[in-house]
């Protein structure tokens, strides 16, 4: 199970929210290639060209705050983003990520020491953050065996399909 | 305990609960909105077969509705097939703004848990009721099982004392708050609002500071259900419902005092909801479009606060002036008192209960460069339409002054 994490980096800032990621008149597309093609489009629609699967974003306070939808974590999970590093996540968006199986870490340091461009390696057991450009570190959330367990086989929604099969079984 | 540990606890079975527990709680309603589809994608990946409990399940359309786009128009006659398949719930395109509806209809009580694709579902605090938005699997799980897991939150208590100057709302009081402690001051926890001038609000307001909790970071939010709670339920909750208390000894993770009896009109710039300053600081700017109505700002309330500004004045030529009752229960009571009237002899334009423009998907959006005052939650660059528009949040009477004037305007010279 992979405990490294190896990406280039897209930098963002504080209070991306949820209308930025993908603006409300989107919100009746639900097939993901289609969100993957409108994602950032309220802060940057060139952001789906950039975008290559693999990439990390590194990012600021708040992130992901105002609205519930999904389609903010879809934006970046169809277009390939591995991972979220921020200083804090809004509280919906942090559990949408971790029910979806986006990995989530928040780390205080790690938008300090990134620009956009950098690679980065992440050490989900260790608890750190890596730029391989300049070798400076910082520290991240630390995930138990159990939490990347979680994660490698797609997410807390997995504990919901078995919890409907079991009910399936019932009848 | 807190009476939000109680509430919870008692919904997942057991005697008690702390903060950081995690708990599958009973859901009293789980609720898809008309914008997300995926959720019945979510719902057969998940390989949900049938809703355990329909009759707490249901969809509501209430934001994109009625449907503007062909696509929009499909995924509801999708819902509407999946509700009608599992015997769910339909609240129609009659019905309006997601919570103020189902609130209205008897669904939300105090002790009740409830779950929507709807982040302002913190507004069922106002009830003594738990609610907390969810994302497209979350709520799939909720409709499908009727139960749903949560982490239980330590609480904030956030304290308002003061009598409100005339003029000033409960929507300055929330963008006051937000001004000093920031929008993620409250992120995973729970904010309970006490205080003398939260016991001597109306329901409306206090469902204001509950619906914004939200804006502030907030899981879910919490008032002590009183008097005002049981009569306005009465008739509309059929069955008993438990008032939880706290504990004398429960520890709160943060307090917080304010005192509103100096506060003047707030407004809160582009493009964050934290972005408040006090009205009479901001020089008067000519602006496009203003709006009254969304799950914060169009309840009775706050229509007969616009009302009586513009009673017998017209609105500024320069300005488009939005008014949306949140539901069809708030407009017919709007056109029994004469408000709608009002606002249509003053030049408004009215359109159907529901979220209207607020999400920048219909029905008012804006251009490149244009600005709007608005009685809503949310002022982010790109909310209401182009992400060069600005939106200045404001309370529905700041609304209605700066609409009469073509400028922003103080509302305290018309009351
Ligand atoms: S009025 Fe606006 S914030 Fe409220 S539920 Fe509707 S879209 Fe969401």
């Amino acid at each position: 199970m992979a405990k490294i994490l190896k990406g280039r980096v897209l930098v963002f800032g504080d209070n991306i929210d949820t209308d930025m990621i993908v603006p409300g008149r989107y919100l009746e597309l639900s097939k993901p290639q289609e969100i993957a093609a409108v994602a950032m489009a309220g802060l940057d629609p060139d952001f789906p060209k950039k975008v290559q699967p693999g990439d990390i974003v590194v990012a600021g306070r708040n992130f992901g705050c105002g609205s519930s939808r999904e389609h903010g974590i879809i934006a970046f999970t169809a277009n390939g983003v591995q991972a979220i590093v921020a200083r804090s996540f809004a509280k919906i968006y942090y559990r949408n990520a971790i029910v979806s199986g986006l990995m989530v870490l928040f780390s205080e340091e790690a938008h300090d020491i990134f620009a956009s461009g950098q690679h980065c390696e992440i050490d989900l057991e260790a608890g750190t953050v890596t730029n391989t450009d300049t070798g400076r570190t910082a520290r991240c959330d630390k995930l138990s065996a159990e939490d990347i367990a979680v994660w490698a086989a797609g997410g807390m929604v997995t504990e919901y399909k078995r919890k409907a099969q079991a009910i399936n079984q019932r009848g | 305990m807190h009476a939000l540990e109680k509430l919870m606890a008692n919904a997942a079975g057991v005697a008690k609960v702390s903060a950081g527990d995690r708990v599958w709680c009973k859901v009293d309603l789980a609720l898809g909105i008309d914008l997300y589809r995926n959720i019945i994608d979510s719902f057969h990946e998940i390989g949900l077969e049938k809703m355990q409990h329909p009759e707490r399940a249901g969809f509501i359309f209430g934001i994109n509705a009625p449907a503007p786009t062909i696509r929009a128009a499909q995924n509801e006659k999708d819902m509407r097939e999946f509700c009608k398949k599992h015997g769910a719930h339909i609240f129609d395109i009659n019905s309006g703004v997601v919570y103020q509806h189902v609130i209205e209809q008897g669904y939300i009580f105090p002790g009740a848990v409830s779950v929507a694709n709807d982040s302002h579902a913190t507004i069922c605090g106002a009830l003594g009721a738990f609610g907390t938005g969810t994302g497209g699997y979350d709520t799939a799980a909720a409709l499908g099982f009727g139960e749903m897991w949560f982490k239980v939150p330590e609480v904030i208590r956030v304290a308002i004392r003061g009598q409100l100057p005339k003029g000033v709302f409960a929507k300055d009081v929330v963008l006051k708050i937000l001004r000093e402690l920031k929008s993620d001051f409250a992120i995973y926890k729970a904010i309970e609002y006490t205080g003398e001038t939260v016991a001597a609000m109306c329901l409306a307001e206090r469902m204001v500071l509950c619906n914004m909790a939200v804006e502030m970071g907030a899981k879910t939010s919490y008032i002590q259900p009183d008097e005002k709670v049981h009569a306005f339920l009465r008739g509309r909750v059929k069955h008993d419902y438990t008032v939880y208390t706290t504990d004398p000894d429960y520890e709160y993770c943060a307090e917080y005092v304010f005192d509103v009896s100096a506060l003047v009109p707030q407004v809160a710039l582009p493009h964050n909801v934290d972005n408040g300053v006090d009205l009479t600081d901001v020089e008067p700017f000519a602006f496009n479009q203003g709006l009254v109505g969304t799950c914060t700002g169009g309840r009775l309330e706050d229509l007969a606060a616009a009302a009586a500004i513009l009673k017998g004045r017209k609105v500024h030529p320069d300005v488009r002036m939005l008014v949306i009752p949140a539901t069809y229960e708030i407009y017919s009571q709007a056109i029994a008192r004469g408000y709608i009237q009002t606002f249509i002899d003053a030049g408004c334009v009215i359109c159907n209960a529901g979220c209207g423009p607020c999400l920048g998907a219909h029905m008012g959006v804006l251009a490149e460069g244009e600005k709007c005052i608005t009685a809503s939650n949310r002022n982010f660059a790109g909310r209401m339409g182009h992400m060069n528009a600005e939106l200045y949040l404001a309370s529905p009477a700041t609304v209605a002054a700066s609409c009469v004037e073509g400028v922003l305007a103080d509302p305290r010279k018309y009351l």
